[in-house]
This record gives C-alpha cells, sequence and structure tokens, in this order.
C-alpha cells in the first residue's frame, strides 16, 4: 500500500510540473542551467568510466579466447556489443543515479527544509514546474553524454586492446565493423531516453516531498539513488525484452 | 482587511486550529502570538494558502479564498508577500536577483525597469551596498531585510511574517520591527506577524491575537495585554524575568 501510495504521488507530480508553465523566458534561463549543473558537469566522470569499462572488456575478452579457431577480431566485435547494449546506456545511468541523481534531491531537498518551495508558492508559481520541468528538459540531452561514453567505450578497448598486444588494430577495426546492426544504436538511444526521464523525474519526487531537515535531505539522496537504480534495472529488463526479443 | 471565520485545520487526525475568528486591518501590524506549537505558523500558512483548512473561511476584502477560482487564487497569492522565518532567500541568486525575482515572474517589463524597481525596495529596506553579494555573504539581519525587500517589491496588499526578528540580536530585531511596521503605514498594507518576541508586541502590536493549543484565547492591542487578566496570556507576557520584575514593581505602586 506505501508504495502504491508513492506511485500515484509520482503520477500526480508529474502532472504538476507538465502544468501551469513558467515564464518562458525564465525557463529558458533555467534550463541552461540545468544542462551546465546536469549534463555539462557529468561529462568528465562519463568520459573516465567509459574509457577504463572498454579497456577492461577487451582484456577480458581477449583473456577468455584461448581458442586459436576463434578469430581475433572478436574482441573489438563483443567489445563494441557490450558497451553500445549495455555498459554506456545502463551501466553509466545507474553511476549517474549517484552522481546527478543525489544532485537533484540534495539542491530540492534544501529548497524544501529552507521554506525556498514554499516562497515559490506563496508568489503563485507552479513550483514543481519551475523546479522539475527544466531538468527534464535538460535531460533530453542525456543521449548525447551517452553517446559520448559509447565513443570513449570503444575507444577504451581499442587502446587496451591493441597497445595491451592482443589484438592487431587492422584485426580490431575489422571486428569493430562486422555484423554492426544500427537497430542497435536506436534500441541503445530509447532506453537511454527513459533513463533520462527516470533521472530527472524520481530524485526530485524525493527531494520535493521530503520532510524534515538536514539529516532527511541526507536519507532522501540515498534513497533517491537506490529507488532510481531500481527503477532502471527493472525498465532495462523490460525495454529489452519488447525491443530485442 | 483579513477576516478569518470559524478556521479548523488538523493533521494526522489532530487538531491544530479549532475554529478560530479573527480580522486583521489595513494598515495595522496585526500580530499572532502565544507558545511554540500553538498553532501560529499553521494559522499563518492557512492565510497564505500553503495550507487548506478542513473548515472555516478566510475573506481578503470581502472574498472567500476557498470559494474563488484556482486562477483567482493565483493572482491573488501574488498579492501577498512573505517574510519567512529562515528569510528563504534563493541560493544561487543574489540579492539584487532575489529581490527581482517576483518582478520577472510576473511582470513583462525590461530589466533596467525591473532594476529600478528592485533598487528602490533594497533602498526602502537601507541595504544599498548589498546587491550583489550572495544570501550566504550576508549576515542573518540582512538577509530578513532582503527577504522585506522581496515581500514589498511587487507592492502587495497583505504582507505576512513568520516570526521575523527570530535569530536576530535585540537592536536589529527592533530596527527589523520598526522597518515592518514603517512600510505597512506606508504602503497602506494588511500585516500579519506571526511572533512570541514580546518586545516586538511592545514595539509594534496594534492588535495582538493570542493562540493557545489551537483556539484563540484572547484578542487586544499593546496596552490592553498589559492589562489583561487573563491567565493564559499573563502567563505568557510575564514569562521573562524582565517583564516579571516590570510588573511586580507595577503591582507595588512603583
Amino acid at each position: 500500500m506505501f508504495y502504491l501510495d508513492d506511485i500515484g504521488k509520482y503520477v500526480l507530480m508529474l502532472r504538476g510540473v507538465f502544468s501551469r508553465m513558467t515564464k518562458r523566458s525564465v525557463l529558458k534561463d533555467l534550463i541552461f542551467k540545468e544542462i551546465d549543473d546536469l549534463i555539462i558537469g557529468s561529462l568528465g566522470i562519463t568520459v573516465f568510466l567509459a574509457f577504463f569499462i572498454g579497456a577492461v572488456v577487451a582484456i577480458q575478452t581477449a583473456l577468455n579466447l584461448t581458442s586459436p579457431l576463434i578469430p581475433k577480431n572478436l574482441i573489438a566485435f563483443a567489445s563494441r556489443q557490450s558497451v553500445i547494449l549495455e555498459f554506456a546506456p545502463t551501466f553509466i545511468s545507474v553511476i549517474m543515479a549517484g552522481k546527478v541523481g543525489s544532485f537533484i534531491t540534495s539542491s530540492i531537498g534544501t529548497m524544501r527544509v529552507t521554506e525556498q518551495i514554499d516562497a515559490l508558492e506563496v508568489m503563485g508559481i507552479n513550483s514543481l514546474n519551475y523546479l522539475v520541468f527544466p531538468k527534464i528538459i535538460a535531460m533530453l540531452t542525456y543521449p548525447f553524454v551517452i553517446a559520448i561514453a559509447m565513443f570513449m567505450g570503444i575507444l577504451g578497448a581499442y587502446v587496451a586492446g591493441v597497445y595491451g598486444g592482443f589484438v592487431s588494430s587492422t584485426e580490431f577495426l575489422s571486428g569493430l565493423r562486422e555484423e554492426f546492426i544500427p537497430y542497435h544504436l536506436v534500441y541503445a538511444f530509447i532506453k537511454t531516453c527513459f533513463f533520462a526521464f527516470l533521472l530527472a523525474t524520481i530524485p526530485s519526487f524525493h527531494g520535493y516531498y521530503m520532510k524534515g531537515g538536514a539529516l532527511e535531505v541526507g536519507k532522501a539522496s540515498t534513497t533517491a539513488f537506490v529507488w532510481t537504480t531500481v527503477v532502471i534495472i527493472i525498465s532495462n529488463y523490460i525495454i529489452t525484452q519488447l525491443l530485442l526479443s | 482587511m483579513i477576516e478569518v471565520f470559524d478556521l479548523h485545520k488538523g493533521f494526522n487526525g489532530e487538531e491544530i486550529l479549532k475554529g478560530i475568528t479573527t480580522n486583521f486591518e489595513r494598515g495595522k501590524t496585526n500580530l499572532i502570538i502565544g507558545t511554540s506549537g500553538s498553532g501560529k505558523t499553521v494559522f499563518l500558512k492557512c492565510m497564505l494558502g500553503l495550507f487548506k483548512p478542513e473548515k472555516g473561511r478566510i475573506c481578503y476584502d470581502g472574498e472567500a479564498y476557498s470559494e474563488m477560482e484556482e486562477e483567482e487564487q493565483r493572482s491573488l497569492r501574488e498579492k501577498m508577500g512573505m517574510v519567512f522565518q529562515g528569510s528563504a532567500l534563493f541560493d544561487s541568486m543574489t540579492v539584487e536577483e532575489n529581490v527581482m525575482f517576483p518582478i520577472r515572474m510576473f511582470t513583462r517589463q525590461g530589466k533596467e525597469e525591473m532594476l529600478e524597481k528592485a533598487n528602490e525596495a533594497i533602498s526602502r529596506v537601507n541595504l544599498e551596498n548589498a546587491n550583489k553579494k550572495l544570501p550566504s555573504e550576508i549576515s542573518g539581519g540582512m538577509q530578513k531585510r532582503v527577504a522585506i525587500a522581496r515581500a514589498i517589491v511587487t507592492r502587495p496588499k497583505y504582507l505576512f511574517c513568520d516570526e521575523p526578528n527570530s535569530g536576530l540580536d535585540p537592536k536589529t530585531a527592533m530596527i527589523i520591527d520598526n522597518l515592518i511596521k514603517e512600510i505597512t503605514e506606508d504602503y497602506n498594507i494588511t500585516t500579519v506577524i506571526n511572533t512570541h518576541d514580546m518586545n516586538s508586541v511592545m514595539e509594534i502590536g496594534e492588535k495582538i491575537v493570542f493562540l493557545k493549543n489551537g483556539y484563540l484565547e484572547w484578542e487586544g492591542d499593546k496596552t490592553q495585554i498589559f492589562k489583561t487578566d487573563n491567565e493564559a496570556v499573563t502567563e505568557f507576557v510575564y514569562s521573562s524575568n524582565l517583564f516579571k520584575k516590570v510588573r511586580e514593581a507595577q503591582l507595588k505602586g512603583l
């Protein structure tokens, strides 16, 4: 019953987010600020993580290819598939649930604790639209982050595979092009867009409806991270089942 | 003028406000006093429309809030200014941006015009040198002044203050109290202040409403409060040693 109540509240929150829009000129500034905070601010960690994940995938694939009958270009093929299908969209999104999610929950939660949200409401402003809508729009650029993560993951695999002596550059590049299915990219970006929406809204929900003081802001951030991750993992399974099987 | 009729509000089955009926006049500083937990903040938040009462009516210049359409309620809220207990300034905005915020949200004025109005409000609260500072860079008293400037920048008809001088030293508290009183008179607005500070009561209490356990226990002005026989009010007023000694001196005819 408790979870049903929260789900209902979340749906009502979404209705509030898309009603009574804030003035366009104000929204524009807020959206650019959110893009800076949520997207540009996440590029560094994304590039770093994706590069090393790609590298590790390449090394592990290479070390497991013990049969001489299996061509070496499989290292590139396996790395590409792993990075594009799972590591970039899902793994990076789970990391973002920690980074972006806790930032959103704590910033909105602090506004709740310090009565800034009440101040917005008193002024006759739809605080849900003012606070959450720009985050949703900013997160529309999240696929751009994932595209960079895909590129960096494959680059990491190339560097580890070629410079680690597991595969030649020619073999790697031929493996990278082998049996490439463009629909896999479509699938990856569809789920990325869905995760982006979850990353913007679930932490906002936990921040907006939190009660208490500074300690509760911390608790709300942790809860937001856990629930965003859980929902991302479950929806990843459902989307994969629907789009790939 | 704000009129309140038989106001009831509760949370989780516990009734906090138990049938309050009173009114707050225009051009006067109206004070709501009472001990912590007496329902002052809930009462104020009901008047602001942040809490929906279970029963009763609140009328603003004769119009009941609960009977208004959503759009009318929103436009009424635009006529309200609020000074929160913790100031509630937006952390990421400078003093000037904080004060300009309500004008920016609700008018189509150019930046120059908005800045002019913001600076007028800032100078009204005697804070000219802090325009470009962030709230974290100024003192508590200055933050309260910024909050007042933000509340009055749109020239509201109703000004609400929740413990505006809590956490301030007595001198700054008195300055803030007098500033609110001056603004109330100059702009001829209806001001309602939540406080449990007896200095504020003595300084600016033109109408005082005393709450106890969610009931309206007593109402009057700053001269009547020192003469009343109401036990709860007397206990509240003379709870500080200073006032106790003044009372004893009065009784001894000193």
